[in-house]
């Protein structure tokens, strides 16, 4: 755990530019979880006499075609924006990692697997979550579940990749040489040098998932429209783009600062590992 | 041909640097090979390096010292500027032959580009082509060799062609680093012998670089060994060999397992390498010397002259005979 | 009464299949391997890369699978065992290996890895044990105890192989397999570990099987030298008398080519002894004709077996 926790900020110390992508990281979680006290306005409090005003001293950010205040939205949508990337990291990593584990370990159940991942692989990431969200339905757990099947398929790929090669260190046929089980092999030599390289592959399924929901938002298979989230902005702002500018320009900014930042602090966690695994994740 | 004079390498920024190699001063005779000898970390790879000018912006830096190619500096000099100004050049072979040659062009296309390459900066037609080169190398079927890519070759024969291509530059000095240690010992005999007919016959002189005492024995003229940065002791192979002075040489040789004198244990010497730059009060080898007293960890050392160019950096030289 | 070997090796062939030019080819790494090594006995195997003196190692402790052969260990054969018999093997057979880096995990502790085989087998019976044998084990190859909190970063390359010994030798071995154990180190560490390896054969009555291609760290440990070439044994003799004597055409060649530290032995000009053919084009016949200088038309034909030509001297060759 110390070991991860340093292998997490050491990369920080001497990069202005990733230290400021951890910041605006953190400040998007504190923001999710201190909405209710930080949110000038109730997100979803529809005020028809304030309609479509520009940003201004009352709404910062101005309001929308309902008169609902977009920076209170904007801050709600952090929740979900969170709650995605949280979700959907979770998945891929809970499914993907055993998935590219046992194959590379068992290279007959890996044989079938990798090729249903590499049948996965071969649709448009897009086009895959949108055909899995017809069959799920529309909704916030469904959509989380549809990206993180998306990022499954990557992470299981990078995992099944890192394994092989730790399976052929000497170290782990030292421990085959002692009767070694394949479970001894996962626990005590395969995860722990699993952590790092996983830990950049999290980061990076963090920021595309945002991308992702928001553009499921976008399209209207996303969160159902009462929810304010940043994609859900967009779509129903849409219209007013040259009206009123400000609907699209804040979630949107909101959408890339997010997945900026995370790509920062991806990129600066990847050039602090092993060389071996850094051109695995280079893609 | 090659005299290096005073060669310190440093890294860190030039008001707080720490010296990996320093003072180091060998000379190498046309057709004479010397042997640059240590274990790693010595600083010997770093050595050639900068003598090769290929040391990389950014890392150690040279900090004092000269190399000269017939009196001409080759350290501060662009590579095409020495071989314009009439001193042909170094060339230089590695230890894994298969990272220096091209996968995708045949070893003749190699040969060639390298004798372009020499032609075009040197103004001078050579009258070899790929296959003389081959053939110089020994290598058997040069005519049907020439199309092969470097997958299809043996480890043995990969070294022939970069040897080849080395000479395809027209060096008068060939730095070999570690150029047999990836190789099995009978293809190893045949490089090495192969590396000595090229000294006898073209008058090339060769800067090799090695850790293993057996070669240097078989094959340099000249020795000149490295400890924590420095060289030690520099002398005749055969003086090294029968009267090291230094006790980290006498030490060094000793701890050689040869099966034709076997002992019940063999000796070793206590403690840990120094790595260059942690001593720097006195001789570097004084924590693990048999023979060292108080003024050894004190003062700077000089070198000791002993006979027929032999020289060695200790207060307390010792003639052990083997 | 002759005491019986503890482990015999009878026939041991073992196959690997590698890719080719997209072709999957069998590959013979060893081919019909006998020896024998009694207690205490230290057998030295030398050969070039690729003669299969790894695999003989690999094949013994089951890292690779043998597809032909047997192995007999204290009496018993343990190819074909399963279950708890396996565990004794485990145990009693253990690895040195070569990459003093690469074969330690570089996030475990030095203790952990030292207790790595009694951890797997539950050989301890407490936190304490487990501490006083690791404890013992760092102690055994001159290691302080502190060494066991460390990581392997931090540590020299002889300090490591020093802890490889120690893992190999915590559950009281019989057999120390060392596969190029020193190779990676450099000369004064070199000599460092080879005495401690004899040390510890005397104070644990190990018996050892030191593979390498260095003649001369071989020739310092062992008892016995088997020489291999193309996955087979050419020549067993005792230590002294396969370098004072070499009668196979291929080890007179590799004493030959050697480098000796003797500066009046001066490499000459014009060595041409061919190179170490490709293990995918396994001759008919005997694998060394191509090269050998006492070929005769029998030698492309049939593959001479190995016969004893004097106590304790076994030579494959038809012409010695």
């Amino acid at each position: 755990m110390i070991a991860a926790t340093r292998t997490f900020l050491v990369p920080f110390m001497r990069r202005p530019v990733a230290a400021a992508g951890l910041g605006i990281l953190v400040l998007m979680i504190v923001t999710a979880i201190l909405a209710p006290v930080l949110a000038p306005y109730d997100p979803s409090k529809i005020d028809p006499i304030s309609r479509l005003l520009p940003p201004n001293a009352a709404h910062w950010f101005g309001t929308d075609q309902f008169g609902r205040d977009i920076l209170s939205r904007v801050i709600y949508g952090a929740r979900l924006a969170l709650l995605i990337g949280v979700g959907v990291v979770s998945f891929a990593l809970i499914t993907g990692v055993p998935a590219g584990v046992l194959s590379a370990l068992f290279p007959r159940f890996g044989r079938v697997m990798m090729r249903l991942i590499d049948v996965l692989m071969s649709f448009p990431a897009l086009l895959l979550a949108l055909g899995l969200i017809v069959i799920l339905g529309r909704g916030v757990s469904n959509a989380i579940l549809a990206i993180g099947v998306v990022y499954l398929t990557t992470t299981s790929r990078i995992t099944y990749g890192l394994t092989l090669r730790l399976r052929t260190e000497t170290y782990v046929e030292a421990a085959n040489s002692m009767g070694a089980g394949a479970f001894w092999t996962i626990r005590k030599h395969v995860l722990p040098n699993l952590v790092s390289p996983l830990l950049v592959q999290a980061s990076f399924v963090f920021a595309f998932a945002q991308l992702s929901a928001a553009s499921l938002d976008f399209l209207g298979l996303g969160a159902p429209p009462e929810i304010p989230s940043w994609g859900n902005m967009l779509a129903e702002g849409r219209i007013f783009i040259t009206r009123a500018p400000w609907l699209l320009f804040f979630p949107g900014f909101a959408i890339a600062i997010t997945a900026f930042s995370l790509n920062l602090v991806g990129d600066a966690l990847r050039d602090r590992l092993d060389p071996r695994f850094r051109d695995m994740l280079r893609k | 041909m090659l005299r290096v004079s005073d060669l310190s390498i440093s890294i860190g920024s030039p008001d707080n640097y720490i010296d990996i190699v320093s003072s180091v001063s060998f000379e190498i005779g046309r057709g004479e090979i010397l042997g640059l000898v240590g274990e790693s970390g010595c600083g010997k790879s770093m050595t050639s390096l900068a003598v090769m000018g290929l040391l990389a912006k950014g890392g150690p830096w040279v900090r004092t010292g000269r190399a000269e190619l017939s009196g001409f500096d080759v350290i501060h000099a662009e590579p095409y500027e020495r071989v314009e100004a009439g001193h042909g050049g170094i060339a230089m072979i590695f230890q894994e032959p298969m990272s220096s040659l091209n996968p995708v062009m045949t070893i003749g296309e190699q040969i060639e580009e390298a004798i372009n390459v020499h032609q075009r900066v040197t103004g001078s037609r050579q009258n070899l082509t790929a296959r003389d080169y081959l053939e110089m190398v020994r290598i058997a079927d040069a005519a049907m060799q020439i199309n092969a890519y470097p997958h299809q070759l043996s480890g043995g024969m990969r070294q022939r062609v970069m040897i080849a291509i080395a000479l395809a530059c027209q060096p008068q000095v060939l730095i070999a680093d570690e150029p047999t240690t990836a190789l099995d010992v009978t293809v190893q005999a045949q490089i090495l012998s192969l590396l000595r007919e090229l000294c006898d016959t073209l008058g090339l002189s060769i800067l090799f670089i090695t850790h293993d005492l057996g070669v240097v024995a078989q094959l340099v003229d000249r020795v000149a060994v490295m400890y924590a940065g420095r060289v030690v002791e520099t002398a005749a192979v055969d003086r090294v060999f029968d009267a090291a002075a230094h006790p980290y040489t006498a030490a060094l040789m000793s701890c050689l397992p040869d099966p034709a004198h076997r002992v019940r244990r063999l000796v070793t010497i206590p403690g840990q390498a120094a790595k260059p730059g942690q001593i720097t009060k006195g001789c570097a080898f004084a924590p693990r010397c048999a023979y060292a007293v108080d003024i050894c960890r004190e003062d700077p050392l000089p070198y000791a002259m002993l006979a027929d160019n032999h020289r060695a950096l200790c207060l307390f030289p010792r003639g052990v005979v083997r | 009464m002759i005491e019986q070997p503890l482990l015999d090796v009878r026939g041991l062939s073992t196959d690997y299949t590698a890719k080719r030019g997209g072709k999957t080819v069998r590959v013979q790494a060893v081919k019909d391997v006998s020896f024998t090594l009694a207690k205490r006995e230290v057998l030295g195997i030398v050969g070039e890369s690729g003669c299969g003196k790894t695999s003989v190692g690999r094949s013994i402790i089951r890292l690779a699978k043998p597809h032909r052969g047997e192995v007999i260990f204290s009496g018993k054969d343990i190819f074909t065992t399963g279950g708890d018999a396996l565990k004794q093997l485990r145990l009693k057979i253990r690895m040195v290996f070569q990459d003093p880096f690469a074969s330690l995990n570089p996030r475990r502790s030095i203790g952990d890895s030292i207790a790595e085989t009694g951890d797997i087998h539950g050989l301890f019976a407490s936190k304490a044990e487990r501490h006083r044998q690791v404890q013992q084990a760092l102690s055994n190859v001159g290691l302080d105890g502190s060494f066991a909190a460390r990581y392997p970063h931090e540590l020299s390359g002889g300090q490591r192989q020093r802890v490889g010994i120690a893992r190999a030798i915590l559950p009281a071995p019989d057999v120390v397999i060392a596969d190029e154990a020193v190779s990676a180190l450099d000369v004064s560490v070199q000599a460092q570990v080879l005495n401690l390896l004899a040390d510890l054969r005397e104070s644990m009555g190990l018996s050892m099987i030191f593979i390498s291609h260095d003649l001369g760290v071989v020739g310092q440990i062992s008892d016995r030298v088997a020489v291999m070439y193309m996955g087979r044994i050419v020549e067993t003799a005792p230590t002294a008398s396969i370098i004072e004597q070499p009668i196979h055409p291929y080890t007179r060649t590799l004493m030959a080519a050697r480098p000796k530290p003797d500066p009046r032995i001066r490499i000459k000009a014009g060595i041409e002894i061919g190179e170490p053919p490709s293990q995918f084009e396994r001759p008919a016949g005997c694998p060394y004709a191509k090269r050998c200088p006492l070929v005769t038309t029998i030698c492309t034909t049939d593959d001479p077996a190995l016969r004893t030509i004097a106590p304790g001297r076994l030579v494959a060759c038809h012409n010695v």
